[in-house]
């Protein structure tokens, strides 16, 4: 350690600093998760105060549980989400892998063309795609999700990941080669397991727009049976009436897997973010 | 068996040529060293002759056949790297045993072989062990042990030293020299370092912008190098060159080694200053100023003291001065 850093000073302002930033950002998921479990009357009158034994209600998440299908809706975020994650991280990390191990001609063409998605946001295309599934007949179905959330994450994916790809060692991959492994067992078996925390990072930054997203469940798939999670809060907010037990109960119930997602790919994410930056 | 044939090897990418027709023959059991200055094209041609890229045209043959077509694993070669490139997840003895799995070897095969490189190697102790767990030395000694395993026609070497810190760097040296003595077995080795080349090789290859300049035995290229660059790049400390006219000579460039060249405190042939002296014990390095030939390297072997800044003399040993033309090719 450097004696800047451990200087007393400079620690407490970093901290400061620090937990300033993280009680602004955490504050909002705070106040949802404090106020989903009080009664409708103590949201309005308090909105700040934790539950006391009098406000304390488990009214929302009754409300819930008990209305409407919610663990399918649970169930099917978790599907479009696991596999679209799947989809991008395999389809952007063989793109990635092409797109810096092979020479070919319209090579750094096709890249740039790939990664265009990152400026152009697929939502401007939202009529065109309703026109493709409905003519292709996957309205309300959960894989006319997924395939959206493919298209739209991979363009960051191959961004990310071919930058890491082109890091591994050639000399490896040529080992490989040499030992008479395919291209498809150095591509799984040497190449991918150095970028894991590049692939961790993509996962987190493509996993949460997905789960989070209302657009494409309310234009796409907005049947009951294809309803996600986010879309599923929406019940409770009605034009004049909104349930905020429920509305407030739904959304803290919706932060537990991706929590949970989040933490398996933090450990690698800490790693890929660093690694990027410093070397 | 482990010929190799190279015949009018052209690489080009885009419009950069790496690779301008080079031709050449290693015979059975031979040691031939590509030495050159980094860019010369020199990884390019043994990657070429390992099937890892394409030429642009020419053939390659290895024991008479063209392996044009033919994957690198099929080509019966095995590569040393620079940077060892073992697999990271595999333990030393699934490193050395992972082309003989992929090739269906049977198991006691793979394990009869494994055995002698371990223990021709040394490296029997750290068989269960990562590459993590080894030090460079340790790693490339099992890079070469993956490649004896596969008993290839022909061993490629791509400037294997050159991650290891000096020390290490002799002693693997010695050890690949072993390695081709016990083997018998053609070894083709890339390095930039000329004292690699001539320690090692029965047979040097030269090369400077993608042509060959020379191919010839280490003191062949030594005692008779055909060019200013083949001179000026065999031997340590660099040949001296200096301009034939300012000696009165017809030829375009002299070349004096360091070492050919005798200094006197009274006569000679060349006045000069003392500019620097290098001490290394065994020999002595000067710098000279001289007012006819310019700036003189000259090797005195064992200690002999010169302050910088006395007034010296120094002369060539005439039968080994060489004599370069325009076109920089030796005047016989």
């Amino acid at each position: 350690m450097s004696t800047a850093t451990s200087s007393l000073p400079r620690t407490i302002a970093a901290h400061a600093v620090l937990l300033a930033y993280t009680a602004i950002a955490l504050f909002p998921v705070v106040v949802i998760v404090v106020n989903s479990f009080k009664s409708r009357n103590a949201i309005f009158r308090s909105p700040l105060s934790p539950p006391t034994t009098e406000t304390f209600d488990l009214i929302g998440y009754t409300t819930v549980l008990r209305q409407g299908d919610f663990f399918l809706y649970f169930q099917n975020s978790f599907i479009v989400t696991v596999m679209s994650l799947f989809l991008v991280l395999l389809f952007g990390a063989m793109a990635s892998f092409a797109l810096s191990e092979y020479r070919f001609r319209g090579n750094s063409l096709m890249g740039l063309y790939l990664a265009l998605g990152i400026m152009i946001p697929i939502r401007l295309g939202t009529v065109a795609i309703l026109q493709l599934m409905v003519a292709s007949g996957l309205v309300n179905t959960l894989t006319a999700l997924i395939l959206v959330y493919t298209a739209q994450g991979l363009p960051l994916a191959v961004f990310i990941l071919s930058e890491f790809m082109k890091q591994v060692s050639d000399d490896l991959k040529n080992a490989g080669r040499i030992d008479g492994l395919s291209e498809y067992r150095i591509f799984f078996r040497l190449v991918l397991p150095l970028v894991r925390p590049a692939m961790a990072t993509v996962a987190v930054f493509t996993m949460i727009p997905i789960w989070n997203d209302l657009w494409f469940p309310l234009i796409l798939a907005p049947s009951e049976a294809t309803k996600t999670v986010t879309l599923g809060a929406q019940l409770f907010i009605g034009q004049y009436v909104t349930n905020w037990n429920a509305v407030l109960a739904a959304l803290s119930l919706a932060i537990l897997p991706v929590l949970i997602l989040y933490l398996i790919f933090s450990r690698q994410l800490i790693r890929g973010i660093t690694s990027g930056a410093v070397k | 068996m482990g010929s190799l044939k190279i015949e009018n090897i052209k690489k080009s990418f885009g419009s950069v040529d790496v690779l301008k027709g080079i031709d050449l023959d290693v015979t059975d059991g031979e040691f031939v060293v590509f030495v050159g200055p980094s860019g010369c094209g020199k990884s390019t041609l043994l990657r070429i002759i390992a099937g890892l890229e394409d030429s642009t045209s020419g053939k390659v043959l290895i024991d008479g056949d063209n392996v044009g077509n033919v994957p690198p694993a099929k080509r019966g070669i095995a590569m040393v790297f620079q940077t060892y490139a073992l697999y990271p997840h595999l333990t030393v003895k699934n490193n050395m045993s992972l082309g003989l799995k992929q090739a269906g070897e049977p198991a006691d095969e793979i394990a009869r072989r494994v055995g002698i490189a371990s223990s021709m190697l040394s490296l029997e102790p750290y068989l269960e062990r990562r590459p993590a767990e080894l030090s460079g030395g340790q790693r490339q000694r099992v890079a070469i042990g993956r490649a004896v395993v596969r008993e290839p026609k022909l061993f490629l070497f791509d400037e294997p030293l050159s991650n290891l810190d000096a020390a290490l760097r002799v002693n693997t040296r010695l050890e690949i020299a072993q390695l081709h003595r016990r083997l018998a077995a053609t070894m083709i080795y890339v390095t930039h370092d000329q004292v690699e080349a001539m320690t090692l090789a029965d047979k040097i290859v030269v090369l400077n912008n993608g042509q060959i300049e020379q191919v010839g035995a280490p003191m062949e290229l030594y005692n008779s190098p055909a060019n200013e660059f083949v001179a000026g790049f065999i031997g340590s400390p660099k040949m001296n060159f200096i301009d034939g006219g300012r000696l009165g000579e017809a030829a375009k460039t002299i070349g004096v080694r360091p070492e050919h060249i005798t200094v006197d405190r009274n006569a000679g042939t060349w006045k000069g200053t003392v500019i620097h002296a290098e001490h290394l014990g065994a020999d002595t390095n000067l710098y000279i100023d001289t007012e006819k030939a310019g700036l003189l390297t000259v090797r005195i072997f064992g200690v002999y003291d010169a302050e910088p800044g006395a007034a010296i003399y120094a002369t060539p040993d005439p039968a080994r001065t060489y004599r370069f033309g325009a076109d920089g090719r030796v005047i016989r």
